[in-house]
């Protein structure tokens, strides 16, 4: 970034696009060009920034201006204001809710204040599509280390004693993994990147994919170094188009640079890497799925072992990787294991990526440390509960996880911890849940997901979830019985107990939690016949107060069934044979005159 | 199942596209995805030309189709709208948004209006969380949708041609 | 070699690595139940996709329950199969497949004969706690097989046969989830499929989901018809296997019994298949022999090898997927369709009867049977030459619905004139047999010599390709025999290749030949039954006075009386068929 003056770094996630950020970029552009200044100034399209709430986030260098929820038509005040007569765009800097100063630098945002980058080291620093910018950040510095001063043990060594696990959700240490896929004697061996991210809430592996690909390839080329593998494969979902575009843009680059390809830096060493496209199967992150996806057959696990070390892609010893794990490689390498094993806690070391979303004020990516409490991630990056609402769950490892409460916010994050609590590190999903949710549903919900997206190879997933799920759906529907309870408890264990896969295994486990940490709530349902969030629509009456209705009409205008009935200035009636409760009422209506019971 | 004729063009697309990954069996997943994207879905017919080019069973194709979500036999309305259904979305209403979606095109979740113009699917995640929940139609994103909005986002379509939805 | 030391249930056990805990614990007399695991020995056939769940069992120091059939012994290993959690899991998972199938056990096809029944049985299931919806499919009837995919347990077994073993490629695993189920493409009805009904899916499925067209209905109203003569054919594979049915050791003959047997159910004239297959080895041979001499002789025009053509699967097979070698087969019609067609001629001549008048019933190791006898071309004016193929299986429970108590009746003699057979002509119930009753026929008429010797064991065995060269005199002849389908596919490859080094090939569809066929009693997964089939089979060869088809004197008779001689005119007509494109 040397022959501009000034950059804008807008960006590109999915989040942020989906809010026109393509169009800002646009604007920006216009505008440059016409003060002529578009050979001073560069506008970017980067990788996410983490802080989706806010978005679209238009970052300016060397200053580092961090403004939020810019709309195109701000384009031209960032021109005008900041560029051209040198002073920040006040209306679209970051307020701090705690005391509406305006905060114009990222890193005193509370959001940022807490976090270590390491595997989202690039996103929203350089543009994605620019091998240089890479390089300029210390990009295919550890792979040239590798190749020319490290033996493949020797980066082993280092990787094992940095106590990187695996990010995708198991947690298998990645150095032994690498050690016993190198052990493996076999003249052809594979490097396989996962990027079938699929958990319902977790976006890192696209953040990473779509704001830093060249991490992911330096960090496959290294791996193949260490194997001895010469070809790489990266799982990714079809859904993930703009990812796609750019990896393949710096697979592209890569080979030009002579990083990737034949005799990479005149080592000897060759490594070419191509795609496999996922085509929507959860199933497919589960490993020995996921190579049989590859192979061009249905996404069914099998029985482990052997294992993909021993017995991979297409029969080959392979090794693979989630996109996060390959993402902390590089940095490994450059700044050596003592610095990172230093990060997190006993076990876990280094940092965590995770999608913070739900009722949280700050929905977002965030990097922290391993060990940071729940409480920490929640109330001080996330900016704590939506509308001033009581915290009641946090839900972590996706639908393999489970629903912490309360007493577990002052847990340090790591994987043990986790376990320990009943639930799972898993991708990094953390879903944040308020008073409003029903976590009778929430489970419901995950089994839902579990049910769609179970292979169907094997009884217990296949049938086991069915009956979780229609057991669970009779308790929302008010049809639920004591028994039921009991039944849900016996029939988890054993489906964990006999599953075939990680799939099948941990899908109970949102049913297992919320057992454990919200019993009263199964019970309010069983025994009382009622939603204690007001969720479960066969279990609640929207009703009209006459005391305090108005007769205003607004929320018969607005019964998108015709439920309502009444004249203007007269207190309404709703006919409760025809309302759906779809809460429209409720949420339309000025005077609270509409209860929920 | 109604038996449709594949044109001598299309067949030609499809024989293309197995020959361009060496009518390799395993590369199965690949063709499949290129043909749909060619064709929009994967008829009976077409799954049949695959199998004899890559010189496998027609059943084996089929249960690679209807197992991946990916994968349709059935065309996509003009105007495909999908619902996020992502944790993030689910627990900020997408489920009402989709009942309401149901509801207004008098279709169910996998479903094309009858005039064609519209299908409805759900989808995992987008990525978009900071703006739960998200609906997209095509290749345009939706954000914070409510229930309420769901009327003006079918209307926005209903009397549009094509080309909207497909460059949006 | 590597050892590893082990205890299950207590018990020490030292095995070799790499076996898995569920053999091991067979080894000291412990039966880990199974219920989609199937292993058939010597056959090189398996199935453990490890999916039912059933055979878990607890391990010490490991997180969840381990699938026996699956999971290899390790050193120190402290396997329990019979812990409070190892029967609670297995029960839970039982009762998970009872919740999603059909509870209609005393109507069902495979009462009695149900692996789920027997396990529900075995694990003492009394009730169901986890009801819930049920899959629904539509009921798929063919000529052969009735598909009732609601009874699915997803074992993969018929998947396996019928890509892995057969490479036939109709079933497949389709959707996903709960909505997963094994089936044709686009859930067509296997009669628009490329389904060859070689019926190996419904010799493995375990439960009702698969079984054979049931025909003893129209034979039983047929007997009672006093304006029908109703004849009736045993195959000789038949007669290896049918006492099973009857608690008989795997492997006992009953071809007296089963003669007394079909004549107590009423039949008017009880024939043996065996007859035909000479007549078969007879037309055959002679095919062989003169496409031999064509090409010694130097003739481009001819094709070798000759494949055999009497398995109906097989030919059903060929014309699906090698269409363009339809000229390769000898154009000699099966055993059963030779018969039919000789009854209603030459037999029907004799009584003085129409042919509509005579009913032909053939008893079949086989499903494809079935099929086989509905072909167009094995009509007169509509009027099939063989009414019914009925199966082993069906013919057995005939004599249990007839009260007749089978072990003991009897023995008694086949009728004449179609009731007279060789050892050849028996031979055919198992792989190789049919090669090996050419030699012994083709051989005598080439070299016009006396065989030194009538057992061929290099043309005997198990494996699914074999090869041997028999010396004609002083012409080596290259004889291949393959069983299942995916054998044989491998040598019409090498043909397709133009590598093939042989002369004749025999083929048969089911793995064993027709002692395995798909209408035998079940063989629940244990190999050891076919191969004393196949003994019995062998043993009875032995024991026949006349032992080449060539010698058998109605046959002799026959061409006298009716057909003049091999490939004459009239056996061209009655005794040869063609093929047809199916693509």
């Amino acid at each position: 970034m040397t022959d501009y003056r000034m950059h804008l770094l807008i960006c590109g996630g999915t989040g942020c696009k989906a809010s026109e950020s393509s169009e800002i970029k646009n604007q920006l552009d216009q505008y440059l060009s016409e003060y002529d200044l578009d050979q001073e100034v560069q506008v970017l399209l980067t990788g996410c920034f983490g802080f989706c709430e806010k978005g679209p986030i238009v970052k300016v260098l060397p200053d580092n201006t961090f403004y939020t929820e810019v709309k195109p038509s701000d384009a031209k005040d960032i021109v005008m204001e900041h560029i051209i007569k040198g002073r920040p765009v006040k209306r679209l800097l970051y307020k701090n809710p705690k005391n509406d100063y305006e905060v114009t630098t990222a890193t005193n945002i509370d959001f940022y204040k807490k976090q270590i980058r390491i595997a989202l080291r690039n996103c929203g620093f350089i543009n994605p599509e620019n091998i240089d910018e890479y390089i300029g950040r210390d990009g295919y510095a550890a792979l040239g280390k590798c190749l020319t001063e490290m033996t493949p043990e020797e980066v082993i060594k280092e990787i094992k004693d940095s106590g990187l696990r695996g990010r995708g959700g198991g947690g298998f240490p990645t150095g032994l993994k690498w050690e016993i896929t190198r052990n493996v004697q076999n003249d052809q061996k594979y490097v396989v990147c996962n990027a079938d991210e699929g958990d319902p809430g977790a976006f890192m592996d696209r953040s990473i994919l779509e704001g830093d690909p060249h991490t992911v390839i330096e960090a496959m080329i290294i791996c193949g170094y260490c194997i001895g593998a010469d070809t790489g494969l990266v799982y990714i979902r079809a859904e993930y188009p703009l990812a796609i575009e750019r990896l393949k843009i710096a697979i592209g680059q890569a080979e030009e640079y002579g990083l990737l390809g034949n005799d990479i830096l005149g080592t000897g060493f060759s490594f070419k890497i191509e795609l496999r496209y996922g085509a929507g199967a959860f199933v497919c992150g589960e490993e020995t799925a996921l190579i049989h996806s590859m192979e061009g057959l249905r996404g069914e696990p099998t029985v482990k072992p052997p294992f993909p070390s021993v017995s991979g892609y297409n029969g080959k010893p392979t090794n693979v990787n989630n996109v996060e794990t390959f993402a902390n490689i590089p940095v490994i390498i450059n700044k050596g294991a003592n610095w990172f094993n230093k990060i997190g806690t006993e076990k876990s070391k280094g940092t965590k990526v995770f999608a913070l979303a739900g009722k949280i004020n700050n929905v977002g990516l965030i990097e922290v440390p391993m060990g940071t409490t729940l409480r920490e991630v929640i109330y001080d990056i996330g900016g704590g509960i939506k509308d001033g609402k009581q915290f009641k769950s946090v839900q972590t490892g996706g639908p393999s996880g489970g629903c912490l409460t309360k007493k577990f916010l002052d847990t340090p994050i790591d994987y043990d911890n986790l376990v320990e609590a009943g639930s799972m590190m898993g991708s990094g999903g953390m879903i944040v849940m308020d008073e409003d949710d029903c976590m009778v549903s929430i489970a419901r919900f995950y089994l839902e997901f579990t049910l769609e997206e179970s292979c169907g190879k094997c009884n217990p997933c296949r049938i086991g979830n069915k009956r979780l799920h229609e057991i669970l759906t009779r308790i929302t529907e008010g049809n639920g019985t004591p028994e039921d309870i009991d039944r849900l408890r016996v029939l988890s264990e054993v489906i964990k107990d006999t599953s075939l896969c990680g799939l099948g295994q941990s899908s109970p486990n949102p049913v297992l939690s919320t057992l454990n940490n919200f019993m009263d709530e199964y019970l309010a349902h069983v025994n009382e016949g009622k939603c204690p969030a007001g969720q479960c629509k066969a279990l609640v009456r929207y009703e009209i107060n006459p005391e305090l209705c108005t007769g205003c009409t607004l929320c018969f205008r607005n019964c998108p069934v015709g439920a309502i009935t009444g004249e203007r200035r007269v207190a309404h009636f709703i006919d409760q044979s025809l309302c759906i409760k779809c809460g429209v009422c409720f949420e339309k209506c000025k005077f609270n005159a509409i209860s929920l019971t | 199942m109604p038996k449709i004729k594949l044109s001598d063009n299309t067949i030609n697309i499809i024989k293309e596209v197995c020959a361009e990954f060496d009518n390799k069996e395993s590369e199965l997943i690949n063709v499949l995805h290129k043909v749909q994207g060619k064709l929009g879905y994967l008829p009976a017919e077409v799954q049949e030309v695959i199998a004899r080019e890559l010189k496998t069973s027609v059943a084996k194709v089929y249960g690679v189709v209807t197992f991946y979500s990916f994968f349709t036999m059935i065309p996509k309305g003009e105007f495909p709208i999908s619902i996020c259904m992502g944790t993030a979305c689910y627990v900020r209403g997408a489920e009402q948004v989709l009942s309401e979606f149901k509801r207004q095109l008098k279709v169910e979740v996998g479903e094309s209006t009858s005039d064609g113009k519209f299908s409805l699917n759900c989808l995992r995640c987008v990525g978009a969380c900071g703006l739960a929940p998200v609906v997209t139609v095509g290749e345009k994103v939706y954000g914070r949708v409510a229930p309420t909005q769901v009327k003006d986002i079918i209307a926005e379509y209903r009397n549009n041609v094509c080309d909207v939805a497909r460059t949006a | 070699m590597d050892v590893i030391n082990l205890t299950i249930d207590n018990k020490p056990v030292v095995v070799k690595k790499g076996t898995t805990i569920l053999e091991a614990a067979k080894g000291i007399g412990v039966h880990v139940p199974t219920l989609c695991y199937m292993k058939l020995d010597d056959l090189n056939i398996e199935n453990k996709p490890g999916g039912c769940r059933i055979c878990v069992v607890e391990v010490q120091g490991r997180r969840n329950l381990a699938p026996a059939c699956c999971t290899e012994v390790n050193e120190g290993m402290v396997v329990n199969t019979h812990s409070i959690r190892a029967i609670n899991a297995r029960r839970t998972v039982m009762e998970l497949i009872l919740s999603d199938h059909p509870t209609d056990c005393l109507i069902c096809a495979k009462s009695g004969n149900c692996d789920l029944q027997s396990m529900a049985h075995k694990l003492g299931i009394r009730q169901i706690h986890y009801q819930g919806e049920q899959s629904h499919y539509r009921k798929d009837t063919s000529p052969s097989i009735i598909r009732d995919v609601d009874k699915c347990i997803m074992c993969r077994r018929c998947e396996m046969m019928c890509n892995e073993v057969q490479t036939v490629g109709v079933l497949s695993a389709i959707n996903r989830g709960f909505n997963s189920v094994v089936s044709p493409a686009f859930e067509m009805n296997l009669d628009h499929s490329v389904c060859t009904y070689c019926g190996q899916c419904v010799a493995v499925c375990p439960t009702g989901a698969l079984t054979e067209v049931d025909d003893t209905g129209k034979v039983v109203r047929l007997l009672s018809d006093p304006t029908k003569t109703v004849i009736v054919q045993t195959a000789p594979a038949v007669r290896a296997a049918l006492g099973e049915e009857f608690d008989l050791e795997a492997g006992t003959l009953v071809t007296g019994k089963m003669v007394a047997a079909l004549r107590r159910l009423g039949f008017d004239y009880v024939f043996d298949t065996d007859f035909a297959a000479d007549l078969t080895i007879m037309e055959e041979g002679t095919e062989l022999l003169n496409r031999l001499g064509r090409y010694l002789e130097g003739d481009k025009e001819v094709k070798l090898p000759i494949l055999t053509s009497c398995c109906p699967a097989w030919v059903k097979f060929f014309e699906h997927q090698f269409p363009d070698m339809l000229d390769i087969p000898s154009t000699a019609r099966s055993p059963q369709q030779m018969f039919g067609s000789i009854a209603k001629t030459y037999f029907a001549e004799k009584l003085g009867i129409k042919r509509e008048d005579l009913v032909v019933v053939s008893i079949m190791p086989c499903v494809a049977k079935k099929y086989e006898c509905q072909r167009d071309e094995f009509k007169v004016n509509k009027n099939p030459d063989v009414d019914y193929a009925i199966t082993t299986r069906e013919l057995a429970a005939l004599i249990k619905i007839s009260n007749i108590n089978f072990n003991s009746l009897p023995s008694e003699d086949f009728d004449h004139p179609l009731g007279e057979s060789t050892g050849a002509g028996v031979i055919f119930g198992t792989t190789g047999g049919v090669i090996e009753a050419a030699v012994r026929t083709a051989y005598e008429l080439h070299t016009k010599k006396e065989l030194p010797r009538l057992n061929f064991d290099e043309l005997r065995g198990m494996d699914g390709i074999r090869k041997a060269t028999i010396d004609f005199d002083g012409l080596p002849i290259n004889i291949g025999i393959a069983h299942g389908l995916g054998n044989a596919r491998k040598l019409l490859e090498e043909i397709q290749a133009g590598k093939s080094e042989f002369h004749a090939i025999e083929i048969m569809s089911c793995p064993g030949g027709c002692i395995g066929g798909g209408g035998q009693p079940y063989h629940h997964g244990n190999a050891e039954i076919i191969k004393k089939r196949q003994r019995a089979i062998y043993e009875e060869d032995s024991k026949k006075a006349i032992r080449k088809s060539h010698e058998n004197p109605y046959i002799q008779k026959l061409y006298e009386e009716f057909l003049g001689h091999p490939l004459s005119e009239k056996s061209h007509h009655l005794l040869h068929t063609e093929y047809f494109d199916r693509t």
